[in-house]
């Protein structure tokens, strides 16, 4: 195990490749999702507070 | 910019005469002409702003007299910089001229006039590109061999620097009006057009530049004046397109 | 069973495709990922030369691939939506352009802390690395142009021109940067040497190239639906959706 981290001596290397790999992916993962539940939230306050009824997909009104 | 409102209000009506009258001549075929109109219009109206083509070559003449300073006199390597600091500033002189390109036009509604025109709207951009480029590239082109001599550049390669600023030059105006037109009254303008540009520039240095290195090495420099003139080639064909395009896309 | 594809290309109906899609390709990515990583981390041997050190083109090389294929795929889009005037085309370009920034940037990271311990610099100027920085400086400047432009729909088109001629230049600055190269190697080794590949470094690589690009597919329709919900925030299907009106 002690090995396989040391990777021969060029862990700092190794795992400086994986690591930030690693962690730029989860920056991607967690900025898209936090762009998404911004875009969610900014649609639900332009939604028009319309009582009267519309044809949607679904039918859900 | 170059047009104050009462010369602008003029030019405008003048534009918009002089290009019916132009669509009255040939309908068909109309690309010659088209090309001499703007041609003939944005040479007048730079030439009519001396002061501002005179401070462009001076920020030529600045920045290639800054690296030395910055580095050393030592003539060696001087003698290494200097086509890859003529290129670089010639590079920089383009960026900052560019918005001249367009802006002006945009500005006082010229360029609504010129893209509702019958007239093929890439032949009237080429005319602008070339118009650019014998204001502010081949300026350079004569300036830069004088300039080269401060670097201590023997005349063989101040010919060879010459001839492959002569050839790239333009390619640098015809990539940079695509440009020029894409960032057409953006906020960010200058530094976005910049970011945009230098890379596509990129290889127009590395063959411009380095035909002086290969000449130095003993090596045939036909190769490099082939690639240039062939990408000049490409350029010519179709940076005017993309460029007229781009126009289309900012003025919608 | 026709199906019909040009369905699909309104927002309102590929919006719903791509949320079916997303897991398939997510789970698939990192799946493929983990046994890539097994492979790549803990199957392959020692290479001679390298050390352990070579073990990072199981990340590097993969990422190159993605950064070059993900631009082209992005002005494949910028074409749709010039030549169709497709709003979605326009879309699809727009969400892949973070992601294609992001695996070029891994690359260009990978890629130099493979040199240093493999040539003993962390950035040689070599042909392929140099070319891959000026990827990245190609795919910052749609991503500017995108966030300069307030009209989207004029983003949408001058985007797609600027990734078009990019795409075009794409081979002519790797042809000049390869030139430069060869031009100025004096006494410096073949930088563009990788270790000889046994079969099973090739498999870990292939695995992990098709991790990345599913990896991308996934995070690249996530980030769309995202962009749809931005931009046709007034449309009645999106205000009907479930996930706004929970929020």
């Amino acid at each position: 195990m002690i090995e396989f981290l040391a990777m021969g001596g060029y862990a700092f290397y190794v795992w400086g490749a994986y690591g930030v790999t690693a962690a730029v992916i989860v920056i991607e993962i967690l900025a898209v999702r936090a762009r998404r539940r911004a875009a969610m939230e900014e649609a639900r306050l332009a939604a028009p507070e319309d009582p009267t009824p519309t044809v949607v997909p679904g039918g859900a009104q | 910019m170059h047009a104050t409102g009462t010369e602008a209000v003029g030019v405008s009506a003048s534009a918009s005469e002089a290009v019916d009258r132009a669509a009255a001549g040939d309908a068909g075929g109309a690309i010659l002409p088209a090309i001499r109109w703007s041609l003939v219009r944005d040479l007048r109206i730079a030439l009519r702003s001396r002061a501002e083509l005179g401070v462009q070559l001076l920020f030529y003449v600045i920045v290639v007299t800054l690296f030395p300073l910055a580095t050393t006199p030592e003539r060696n390597l001087l003698l290494t910089m200097g086509p890859g600091v003529l290129w670089v500033a010639a590079l920089l002189a383009s960026l900052l001229s560019l918005p001249r390109l367009f802006a002006g036009d945009y500005a006082d509604g010229t360029l609504e006039q010129i893209a509702l025109s019958p007239h093929p709207l890439p032949a009237l951009v080429a005319g602008k590109i070339l118009a650019h480029w014998l204001t502010t590239g081949l300026p350079v082109v004569v300036l830069a061999p004088l300039l080269g001599l401060q670097y201590g550049m023997p005349g063989d390669a101040l010919l060879v620097l010459t001839v492959a600023l002569l050839l790239g030059t333009p390619i640098l105006s015809l990539l940079g009006a695509i440009g020029a037109a894409l960032t057409l009254g953006l906020r960010a303008g200058g530094s976005l057009l910049a970011l945009l540009v230098l890379p596509l520039y990129i290889p127009v240095l590395i063959f411009g530049a380095g035909s002086v290195d290969m000449w130095r090495a003993g090596l045939a420099v036909a190769g490099n004046f082939s690639l240039l003139g062939a990408g000049l080639l490409l350029a010519i064909v179709g940076a005017p397109f993309a460029a007229a395009s781009a126009v289309r896309i900012a003025m919608d | 069973m026709a199906i019909n594809w040009y369905k699909y290309s309104s927002p309102a109906a590929f919006y719903p495709l791509a949320g079916r899609l997303i897991p398939w390709f997510g789970w698939s990515a990192a799946l493929l990922t983990a046994i890539g990583l097994v492979v790549g981390l803990g199957i392959a041997p020692t290479d001679f030369q390298q050390g352990e050190a070579y073990r990072i083109i199981f990340i590097h090389v993969p990422a190159a691939w993605m950064s070059m294929f993900l631009y082209l795929v992005m002005a494949f889009w910028g074409a749709m939506a010039l030549g169709f005037n497709t709003r979605l085309s326009a879309m699809m370009a727009q969400s892949i352009a973070p992601t294609g920034a992001l695996m070029t940037f891994i690359a260009l990271w990978t890629g130099s802390l493979w040199g240093r311990p493999t040539w003993g610099t962390y950035w040689a100027w070599d042909a392929r690395m140099t070319s891959e920085l000026i990827l990245l400086f190609l795919y910052l400047g749609v991503i500017a142009l995108r966030n300069a432009i307030d009209d989207p729909r004029r983003a949408d088109r001058a985007c797609a021109v600027l990734s078009l001629v990019g795409a075009i230049n794409v081979p002519i600055i790797y042809y000049s940067v390869k030139w430069w190269n060869t031009l100025h190697q004096g006494s410096s080794v073949s930088l563009t040497a990788a270790p000889k590949m046994a079969a099973i470094m090739l498999t870990g690589m292939l695995i992990m190239s098709v991790a990345a690009w599913f990896y991308s597919i996934a995070v690249s329709l996530y980030r769309v639906r995202a962009i749809i919900v931005e931009r046709e925030r007034d449309a009645a299907w999106v205000n009907a959706l479930p996930e706004v009106r929970a929020t």
